[in-house]
């Protein structure tokens, strides 16, 4: 603050924010490199191996639609491999976009990893046909707007699930508890929990107007393919189901001042219910929707 | 107020509260109250609905709707798979009936089902009106003038100038203005509020939840769906008695369907010759002549599997379709007794089929005895020797048909509606040759004779059939606009920001001007400091800074000396 002389030039004013009552005042963490310098070198290495490793995948991704002659999404491998293309592709133009997520590279990856593995071994199938009723083009809208909503739905899942182990550090540490060692070496680094509260709030609203949009464009098709756009087949149950839990956990943030821990398990529990349409319904459940061959 | 940890207590956090009178019109969210009712009916009647349309129950309401609409999805539904339900009935027994109490065949027309959404939607309605009402006041009056003590959370910034406090009220009047806040001059302070869209958006994804319930409501009530199989160069006119099913709306009558008719004159099906997508459909087609009314103009159209037909309010898809061999039956004296295209069901992708014929009347054994001949037909459009159990191709490369024949009696006349597609074999004697039942693979052109002179049966040629369905399903267009509403009132509610600014210009005792600006907006946002930051710029070049005012004057408390610490606290 410049004191005194009548000619100095005064400092622009300055914004305070403070924390909202009832939130804890914690700063972020560092990111995983922990303030160390060779850690972010070492961060900088990863994400552009990532980087490499999505051009790889993408490129996989198209061979396998050029191999096939349709889009790639006809069945369960082809949804996996599509599937874990986009959400590494969220999660680099999310840091593209100057947003502090690198530290979510760690589950991100591990993840996309295992899905991938059981991509390529449990659900693999070679390239076959799509039926007739599969020919359409809201089928393409319908399903590309699925997959980017499901692998942003994800980066939320993995930010609410951080957010409640941080959450829960947090408390101990307020409380004069002392976390385990690997604990804290690993919860340390992350951002607050205020931070990943608001980061997941942000991700799952942003994409629940568009997810509103992919039932739309799959009951216009089915519309169109199946001569009603509404059946209850399982498949739409479940987005309808995973719909009706996201629109709770948004009103219980809205309105009924439920942030914290448990607005994050419901977010947990439609993420869930995505999680479920897509692997459950195909698995457990026979429907209409005849690309669910495992 | 202490700082306790919302989750620690498990009372929800105080944000809503904490906005205080200040923040209390940011939204026109309703306050939940639990308080119990004074005694009295009308007091109990204003209880439950003041429940019923708390935002708690609204949430309650919601859950119990996602978890209503899990059994429908694993149990089978007779309104999509009535054999599904019929055999589970059959595998379990007891549980069917508990299932049947229960309305777990039909959940999403069960009464508890229809309960869970009916009191959300007037949960719903219970909500928009009041809201509405207090939204339109709110647009009509002014934002609310700027609060003595500053909101704890709001965004807050100071700075003291030599600028008359008239002229910087009037600068950030103009300057709110330009920046189209709704703003106006309150007492000492400039009171401005922005992003009412918001407002308007949640209003409109609310009600648009209303007008695509009643848009389903509706269509469920009046639609119809039928099926109808025709084999190319047959018509169908769109009457009751000419469906082969039929199902309907409770409030749907046949006085409802549209009059038209149309013919089929060819089925196209092509296919994929080789490569990885081999036997996929590349044009799957039916060239139909339509009209309208009695008497209508007849025209030609193309049905697509993905482009119906529409006439009228009624839509007709093409849903399959397959083969339909022609068939002559002649008897042991030559006379034909039966000359059709019968169409036989696909079993799999490569369109193997099955079917029967029945030859009802006019057939007499060689001496002369009334009696009836069943044919079971097995075909295959592509026939590869070596496989004699499937087709290895959609189209008709090869076709083959295998016919084995029954006489005796079909049983149609018992009075049991029977399947076209199946024989009763009860009362039914096969033919038989040396080897056993006699059972021969004919080629278009070819004949089967039957032993013993019984006569012959010859197939001619291959027709192709398409099966179509007709709906009607009424308030699709009103559901449509309803979706298309919710999505963008809901962008608008969850996108924009509304937000408050005041400034406060008052002259300070040492005749020096100090300006304060808070911002609130309604929800956490990084947005709401980020724009007060560049009013306060734009506002500080119009009123700059004065120079700080002497160390040792200490008659007046100077507004910079804690700039974390706001008045109030
Ligand atoms: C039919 C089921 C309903 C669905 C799917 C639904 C969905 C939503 C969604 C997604 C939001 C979030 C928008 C935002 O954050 O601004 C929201 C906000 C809201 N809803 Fe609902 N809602 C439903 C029923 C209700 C009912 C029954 C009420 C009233 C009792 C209600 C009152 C509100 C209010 C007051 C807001 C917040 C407005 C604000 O943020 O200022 N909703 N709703």
């Amino acid at each position: 603050m410049k004191k005194g002389g009548s000619t100095a030039v005064l400092e622009r004013p300055k914004v305070v924010v403070r924390a909202a009552a009832g939130q804890r005042d914690v700063p972020d963490g560092p990111g995983a490199h922990g303030g160390d310098e060779q850690g972010d070198l070492y961060g900088r290495i990863a994400v552009s191996l990532t980087v490499l490793a999505f051009l790889i995948e993408l490129a996989g991704v198209i061979a396998r639609a050029a191999s096939v002659e349709r889009a790639p999404w006809g069945n369960m491998y082809e949804f996996n491999i599509t599937f874990s293309t986009v959400a590494v592709g969220v999660y680099l133009t999310l840091l593209a976009l100057k947003k502090n997520v690198r530290w979510m590279g760690l589950f991100l990856i591990t993840s996309v990893l295992l899905d991938l593995g059981i991509a390529v071994t449990v659900l693999y199938t070679a390239s076959d046909q799509l039926v007739p009723a599969l020919h359409s083009y809201w089928l393409y809208i319908h399903v590309s707007t699925a997959i980017l909503c499901g692998a942003v739905f994800y980066v939320g899942a993995v930010t609410t699930i951080l957010y409640l182990f941080k959450d829960s550090y947090e408390s101990k540490l307020a409380g004069g508890g002392k976390p385990g060692k690997f604990a804290t070496s690993f919860l340390e680094r992350l951002p607050a929990s205020a931070s990943l509260d608001k980061f997941s709030y942000r991700v799952n609203a942003a994409v629940f107007p568009l997810w509103t949009f992919t039932i739309i464009a799959g009951a216009i098709w089915a519309g169109d393919a199946w001569g009603r756009y509404w059946g209850w087949d399982p498949k739409e149950t479940w987005a309808f189901i995973t719909w009706v839990a996201y629109a709770c956990y948004l009103h219980a943030r809205a309105t009924a001042g439920w942030k914290g821990r448990k607005a994050a398990y419901l977010a947990l529990i439609a993420f869930g219910c995505w999680l479920f349409n897509y692997y459950g319904v195909n698995i457990f459940v026979s429907g209409k929707h005849s690309y669910a061959g495992v | 107020m202490s700082k306790t940890t919302p989750d620690a207590t498990g009372t929800p956090p105080a944000g809503d509260e904490d906005l205080g009178a200040a923040g209390s019109q940011l939204s026109t969210a309703p306050e939940d109250t639990l308080n119990m009712p004074s005694l009295g009916v009308i007091g109990w009647v204003r209880w439950f609905w003041r429940q019923l349309t708390s935002m708690r129950v609204a949430l309650l309401l919601l859950l119990l709707l996602s978890l209503g609409a899990i059994p429908g999805s694993l149990i089978p539904q007779s309104g999509t798979d009535e054999t599904k339900v019929a055999d589970f009935r059959k595998n379990n027994p007891t549980l069917g009936d508990l299932y049947d109490k229960l309305g777990l065949f039909h959940v999403y027309s069960s009464v508890w089902f229809s309960a869970i959404y009916i009191l959300l939607f007037v949960s719903l309605i219970g909500c928009i009106i009041p809201r509405t009402w207090q939204f339109v006041g709110q647009l009509r009056g002014r934002p609310p003038g700027a609060p003595q003590a500053p909101d704890p959370t709001a965004a807050y910034t100071t700075w003291r100038t030599e600028t008359e406090p008239e002229q910087v009220r009037e600068a950030a009047l103009a300057l709110l203005k330009k920046r189209r806040f709704r703003a106006h001059l309150a007492g000492d302070a400039v009171a401005a509020e922005k992003g009412y869209l918001r407002e308007v958006g949640n209003l409109a994804f609310h009600i648009a939840l209303i007008v695509m319930l009643i848009a389903f409501a509706w269509g469920q009530l009046f639609k119809m769906e039928g099926n109808k199989l025709i084999v190319e160069g047959g018509g169908f006119s769109n009457t009751l008695t000419q469906y082969d099913d039929f199902k309907s709306g409770s409030l749907f009558t046949a006085d409802d369907l549209d009059p038209f008719s149309f013919n089929l004159k060819d089925f196209q099906g092509t296919y994929e010759k080789s490569g990885p997508n081999r036997g996929t459909a590349r044009t799957f087609q039916a060239d139909v002549t339509y009209s309208l009314g009695a008497y209508g103009k007849s025209k030609k159209t193309i049905i697509k599997v993905n482009e119906p037909l529409e006439i009228g309010d009624s839509k007709v898809y093409l849903t399959a379709h397959g083969y339909a061999p022609v068939i002559t039956v002649r008897d042991g004296k030559g006379n034909v007794v039966y000359h059709d295209a019968v169409p036989l069901l696909p079993l799999d992708s490569n369109i193997t089929s099955s079917g029967v014929v029945k030859v009802m009347d006019g057939y007499r054994d060689p001496q002369g005895k009334r009696e009836q001949l069943g044919f079971e037909a097995f075909f295959l459009p592509t026939y590869t020797p070596g496989n004699e159990v499937s087709s290895t191709f959609p189209a008709l490369g090869n076709p083959v048909l295998n016919l084995a024949g029954y006489y005796g009696d079909l049983g149609v006349d018992a009075g049991v509606p029977q399947s076209v597609y199946q024989l009763d074999k009860t009362h039914l004697k096969p033919f038989k040759n040396g080897k056993g039942q006699q059972r021969e693979n004919l080629r278009p052109g070819e004949t089967m004779t039957l032993p013993n002179g019984a006569g012959s049966i010859t197939y001619e040629s291959t027709e192709e059939w398409a099966n179509f369905q007709v709906t009607r399903q009424p308030g699709s267009g009103w559901a449509l606009a309803g979706a298309i509403a919710a999505i963008f009132g809901l962008a608008g509610s969850l996108f924009i920001q509304r937000r408050r600014v005041w400034v406060r210009a008052v002259r300070g005792d040492d005749g020096i001007t100090v300006v304060e600006m808070a911002g609130l907006g309604r929800s956490e946002s990084a947005k709401v400091p980020e724009e007060l930051g560049a009013l306060a710029d734009a506002l500080y070049d119009q009123a700059p800074g004065a120079p700080e005012p002497d160390e040792d004057s200490t008659e007046t408390p100077n507004p910079q000396a804690v700039p974390a610490e706001r008045p109030g606290k």
